[in-house]
């Protein structure tokens, strides 16, 4: 009744290739923005921003930056964890190395860097396909958490061999460094994200995401029709390296301040990205955000629910997290293996006819 | 020069120059590559029987692992108090490969019958999160301190000229070796074992001459248990029974790509392969780069490898089709 498009008529080319052709979705769209810039600042708390909001947007680019990868290109890989630490590490090289430059062009230096990096592990998928390139890109995973823990150059050959990042400011507010207020990193982060994102959505759906989709789909196929495969690939790998790589910096710089590189970016980081890709939905931008809540969430909730109201022994509590954690993902699997993604998809379906059953 | 000397020259006149310590460096990493193969084997078999990457067969090495250690111990269930009988190792073993076929019909049950026919992908995340489903299972059920694991496996060590061999070492091989012989023999002379090759052949052809694809599964599975439950038993007296054990399996991995995915004899040279070049590696050129080189050393052997034989050693030629 109140989700149909009846009455929306496209006069126009860009009204027809709109991101969002329906009105409803445009003004969901706003509603949503809206409660992000000012319900979201009004009501949060430092916490709040910190243990939510802030990884939630961070791993949701990450999620994107993978997306592009696996989803859109379909090059499995498990190496996410290795490019976020490329993107941490050159962020804090960038800002220690040069304290004038701009902390936005910091960000953005790191990400093509991880692409770089990424552009030189996806030559091998050329060859390799399926498990035996996922595999290969857990070689970039460990070789880059032992580079970046033996090479003291990485951390400026401080002792601990923890990385910290120096306060820098963005428009005369301060956003990194002890002082930054959680609101003002929270903020910088949405609009950071959110610009990647839209860039990311338009390009997926242009003639690069065109080209991506064919390799996934087949890409002999692709080949025979004049997609040519290494370039493709090659292009989607470090796109993807891009967003991966950006976020890492912003997991240093905006959430966590201060990380030993091969602790903070290890094997589960991947894992985890992977998670988020596969419950939100492959290929699908919308299911990258909303996986990424679901898996910084779900953790949080089990533990508040379980140490909090049932009172049960930390230990004990972080084992069932473990259990239901697995069950979920294969609950998940099994009853919707698409993802949260094509759930939404479905339900919108369902919107526009009820409340008539045809 | 200074540099190519180094890294060309200077460890290949130390292996010629010290024989005996080259044959014990590489007896070493025999021995530690019998103990990848163990892991990979338990992959393969899965792989070839159903088309499952099953991630979670380091943390099934742990759970049997665990159970085993548990079971000896005479440990009570989820209380931590050891308030059953102690049961000798024999016993023991048995009852966990009970427990573990128990655990192959759970995990056809309730995770792969519904997935038949998914995406690989899909089959493949299913496995990660069983791996976190029994990594927390195991230790609610038996506890999560690390745990001394001793079947009566004789150690101690002896010369051989000037090199010193592990007489665990031994015998461990011996019990690889006689396991992918009963496996061999399993395979090649049984009904069943006729049957399980005809399923990795082609799935649709075995079912339609009427052989049954879920028991085969159970089967399969129950054998990757086993397997599993030998490689639990050899990690976990050599270094205690601990979470890392489930690590494992990141270890077989190299060795998996390397021997390629549906190959038992892949599975063994490539881990024994994996296993000598790693520790070579470490001995010789690990201190050139500060050492701990073993972490990735097998991957980037076995990426250099796959750029020239994309389906590993012995792996099925890839034949694409559009």
């Amino acid at each position: 009744m109140f989700y149909r498009e009846s009455g929306q008529f496209k006069t126009s080319y860009a009204a027809d290739q709109a991101i969002f052709p329906i009105k409803q979705d445009n003004w969901g769209m706003v509603l949503l923005l809206l409660i992000a810039f000012f319900a979201v600042p009004y009501f949060g708390t430092e916490y709040f921003f910190q243990a939510i909001m802030i990884p939630v947007l961070i791993f949701a680019l990450a999620a994107t930056g993978l997306n592009i990868l696996t989803g859109y290109c379909g090059q499995l890989s498990l190496g996410t964890g290795g490019f976020m630490a490329v993107g941490a590490v050159a962020c804090y090289k960038l800002t220690t190395g040069f304290p004038e430059m701009n902390f936005v062009f910091v960000l953005l230096l790191s990400g093509i860097i991880t692409a770089g990096v990424g552009l030189l592990f996806g030559i091998p998928s050329l060859r390799i396909k399926g498990f035996y390139l996922a595999v290969a890109t857990l070689a970039a995973q460990f070789f880059l958490s032992w580079l970046f823990n033996k090479v003291a150059w990485f951390q400026n050959y401080t002792p601990s061999g923890t990385i910290t990042m120096p306060p820098r400011e963005v428009f005369g507010i301060a956003v990194t460094g002890a002082n930054a207020d959680a609101m003002d990193r929270y903020l910088f982060c949405l609009v950071f994200v959110l610009i990647l994102a839209m860039a990311a959505k338009n390009l997926v759906r242009g003639p690069i995401g065109r080209s991506w989709m064919a390799i996934r789909d087949m890409d002999i196929a692709a080949e025979l029709i004049g997609f040519r495969p290494f370039q493709t690939k090659l292009m989607a790998f470090s796109i993807s390296s891009f967003y991966v790589g950006v976020a890492g910096a912003m997991a240093l710089s905006l959430w966590l301040g201060s990380v030993e590189t091969a602790e903070a970016f290890d094997i589960n980081v991947s894992f985890q990205v992977l998670f988020m890709i596969i419950i939100g939905g492959l290929g699908s931008m919308m299911g990258s955000f909303v996986g990424a809540a679901f898996i910084i969430l779900m953790p949080i909730v089990l533990t508040n629910v379980m140490v909090g109201s049932l009172g049960m022994q930390a230990v004990t509590a972080k084992h069932f997290e473990f259990m239901f954690f697995g069950g979920l993902i294969i609950f998940f699997l099994i009853v919707e293996p698409h993802g949260i993604a094509r759930l939404w998809q479905i339900a919108k379906e369902k919107l526009r006819m009820w409340p008539f059953p045809h | 020069m200074e540099f190519l000397n180094l890294v060309l020259i200077a460890p290949i006149a130390d292996m010629i120059e010290y024989p005996s310590f080259l044959a014990e460096v590489v007896f070493g990493g025999l021995m530690s590559g019998v103990m990848y193969s163990l892991v990979a084997l338990g992959f393969v078999l899965i792989f070839k029987a159903s088309g499952v990457f099953n991630f979670a067969q380091g943390v099934f090495a742990l759970f049997a692992a665990l159970t085993l250690v548990g079971l000896m111990n005479g440990t009570m269930p989820f209380t931590l108090e050891k308030s059953l009988p102690e049961l000798p190792a024999w016993a023991a073993v048995i009852v966990t490969f009970i427990v573990m076929i128990g655990l192959a019909i759970a995990v056809e049950r309730i995770v792969l019958r519904p997935l038949v026919n998914q995406d690989h992908i899909i089959m493949f995340m299913s496995t990660i999160g069983l791996a976190f489903v029994l990594e927390g299972l195991g230790d609610t059920i038996w506890g999560s301190e690390v745990k001394a694991l001793d079947v009566g496996i004789p150690t101690g060590n002896f010369l051989i000229g000037e090199i010193q061999i592990q007489i665990f070492d031994l015998w461990a091989a011996g019990i690889a070796a006689f396991l992918v012989v009963v496996l061999a023999l399993f395979f090649q002379y049984t009904r069943t074992g006729r049957a399980l090759r005809a399923v990795a052949d082609d799935h649709q052809a075995a079912l339609s001459v009427g052989i049954p694809l879920k028991n085969i599964w159970i089967i399969v599975w129950s054998v990757a248990g086993l397997v599993a439950l030998v490689a639990g038993i050899m990690w976990g007296s050599k270094s205690g029974v601990q979470f890392s054990l489930s690590l494992i399996a990141l270890k077989a991995l190299p060795v998996l790509i390397l021997g390629g995915f549906t190959s038992v004899p892949g599975a063994i040279v490539g881990g024994l392969i994996i296993g000598v070049g790693e520790k070579v590696a470490e001995v010789y050129w690990g201190p050139l780069v500060d050492g701990a080189i073993e972490n990735w050393f097998a991957y980037v052997v076995a990426l250099v490898f796959l750029l020239f034989r994309p389906q590993g050693l012995f792996g099925d030629k890839i034949i694409e089709r559009v």
